[in-house]
């Protein structure tokens, strides 16, 4: 019993940081509205300009609530929403109650001549606002100069902690914890038969292990495997992230192309490193093709090795990327048909509820089959670089 | 066009993360599973070695039984063949000896009848040359009286004697 209860605690904390992480944001969120109001009442006591930045600030919030109720009443841009969603963001957005954005502020980091300038978001209240020379402008974050217009000219690195990196974090953090658990008990059972989340890994490792690392790269699986069971699980738990709508999912990871773009070049990496005489000259004197034809042999060759990467970057952040648009655009279906009639809105809603969960089944496949086609491909692409060529079936 | 721009910051996040994340469970989480899993399979496949060796085993011992009962049954076999050719062997031995010995008893007997029949006929011989003699003799008496017919007489006896 006292065993159990350790064990549920373990489980327990990462979840209560992680709550109380929020509970933080929101407060911070509410602290910042009163500490304005706070301001304007202390403003007589203040001198001239303090009042005239307050009042601006005061200004802003009432053009931003202003708009925010326009927005309210316009019609409904399914494209932007969708979009909205699935791109980055610099802060987690959680729930909107009546006006108020429930949502996490995170951190911004941005490198330039200046040094390292680190604050959270929150202080750009939603893009109304410039913070030291910089401003939130469709999402993104741009240079502006003292007079509020946008400088172009700006260089400067924005190296901020969005949505995707933060969700990423937490991914992998709960990745290493899992990993580490396992390893744990493996240590500690030694030989034994798997027991609890042992049993739901060890047929993962295994299946990457004698399903697609051995058939594809040969005898020399064991200095790849650590690398293929890696993404295979980076990319399937970031999936499976992907899948829960609210924090601390909701962020499409693996449907954005700087990730998957990220892991294709380490594969990309690690196969140029490692391939072997047969494999370079495959591409730079292919075997068994005459020589007036080399100079469009080779060329195609290179492309084709560049374009190994290019392809796993896409297929990813395609599939990924389309499974979110599939769902949000049955989701908008309601509010489009909602905006004609209430009742239609509703009828629709049973449809677009059933469709929405017919695709989320289909979408925990997707999760697990891109993760286990990433991890495939990167591993013929391996079992290519360290293939043993023999000369003589080629003549 | 917004979704395939790669975000410079989400570059470098992702590429400082994923090599911390390689690292890590490459070193405690890939090398301890995957080397306790070979051990496993080790001992998995070591015992299934060990109980086919075992099998294998059992199986020679169980032919060997198997080799050594029939050759018991051989064996026991040809006792018996040679125990029924002793018998068969003594048996026409016995009936050839006491053939034999009852051939001899019979030569014997009767060579023994023809010896006792001589001695008796001899006898026989005598008592009847006695016989004849007394009463030869008798009526020799009572006959030779004249001399031409003691005369007459031994004459016909010699013939008759010498005709016998």
């Amino acid at each position: 019993m006292a065993h159990s209860n350790k064990k549920i605690f373990k489980y327990l904390i990462p979840t209560f940081l992680i709550i109380l992480y929020i509970g933080y944001a929101s407060l911070k969120i509410a602290n910042a509205t009163i500490d304005e109001q706070h301001h304007s009442d202390s403003t007589s006591v203040q001198h001239e300009s303090t009042i005239k930045v307050v009042e601006e600030e005061i200004h802003e919030e009432l053009e931003h609530i202003e708009h925010e109720a326009h927005a309210s009443k316009e019609k409904l841009n399914a494209g932007k929403l969708i979009m909205e969603h699935i791109a980055d963001a610099y802060d987690w957005h959680i729930a909107t109650v009546g006006q108020t954005h429930v949502s996490i502020p995170l951190p911004v980091i941005i490198k330039d001549d200046d040094g390292l300038k680190i604050f959270l978001s929150s202080r750009f209240h939603h893009g109304h606002k410039a913070y030291k020379g910089y401003k939130l402008e469709e999402g993104h974050i741009v240079a502006v100069n003292t007079d509020g217009t946008i400088n172009h000219e700006a260089s400067f690195y924005d190296l901020s902690i969005t949505k995707n990196v933060a969700a990423m974090f937490i991914a992998v953090f709960l990745l290493c914890f899992i990993m580490f658990t396992v390893a744990g008990s493996y240590k500690k059972n030694g030989i034994a038969a798997p027991k609890g989340i042992q049993s739901f890994v060890e047929p993962l490792i295994i299946f990457i292990r004698d399903e697609v690392a051995k058939p594809s790269i040969g005898s020399k699986y064991e200095k790849f495997l650590p690398y293929l069971l890696t993404i295979f699980f980076f990319i399937f738990i970031n999936n499976m992230f992907g899948l829960i709508p609210f924090f601390p999912g909701g962020a499409n990871v693996t449907g954005n192309i700087a990730v998957t773009m990220i892991l294709a070049i380490f594969t990309f990496a690690i196969t140029s490193i490692n391939g072997n005489v047969g494999y370079w000259k495959h591409i730079f004197m292919p075997p068994g093709v005459p020589g007036w034809l080399l100079p469009l042999m080779i060329p195609i060759e290179i492309i084709g090795m560049f374009n190994k990467p290019i392809v796993l970057t896409i297929r990813l952040f395609a599939n990924i990327t389309a499974g979110h648009i599939i769902i949000l655009g049955f989701f908008s279906l309601i509010f489009i048909f909602a905006e004609m009639n209430a009742g239609l809105g509703f009828g629709v809603s049973v449809f677009s509820v059933a469709f929405t969960t017919f695709m989320s089944f289909l979408e925990l496949l997707v999760a697990f089959l891109q993760a286990y086609v990433f991890t495939l491909l990167s591993s013929l692409y391996f079992g290519m670089a360290v293939e043993e060529h023999h000369s003589s079936e080629h003549h | 066009m917004e979704l395939v721009k790669p975000g410079i910051g989400l570059l470098f996040w992702m590429t400082i993360t994923f090599s911390i994340v390689l690292y890590l469970l490459s070193k405690f989480a890939w090398k301890p599973i995957l080397k306790s899993l070979r051990e496993r399979e080790d001992s998995i496949n070591n015992a299934l070695n060990s109980a086919e060796d075992a099998r294998k085993l059992m199986s020679a011992l169980k032919s060997d039984n198997e080799k050594l009962l029939q050759e018991a049954r051989i064996e026991r076999d040809k006792m018996l063949k040679e125990a029924s050719d002793m018998k068969d062997s003594i048996i026409a031995q016995a009936k050839r000896s006491a053939d034999e010995e009852g051939r001899k008893l019979i030569a014997n007997a009767k060579e023994s009848i023809e010896r006792e029949k001589l001695n008796a006929m001899n006898q026989l011989k005598t008592q009847v040359a006695e016989l004849s003699v007394d009463m030869a003799e008798k009526i020799l008496r009572k006959k030779m009286d004249d001399r031409s017919q003691q005369e007459a007489f031994v004459n016909d006896n010699l013939k008759s004697i010498s005709a016998n």
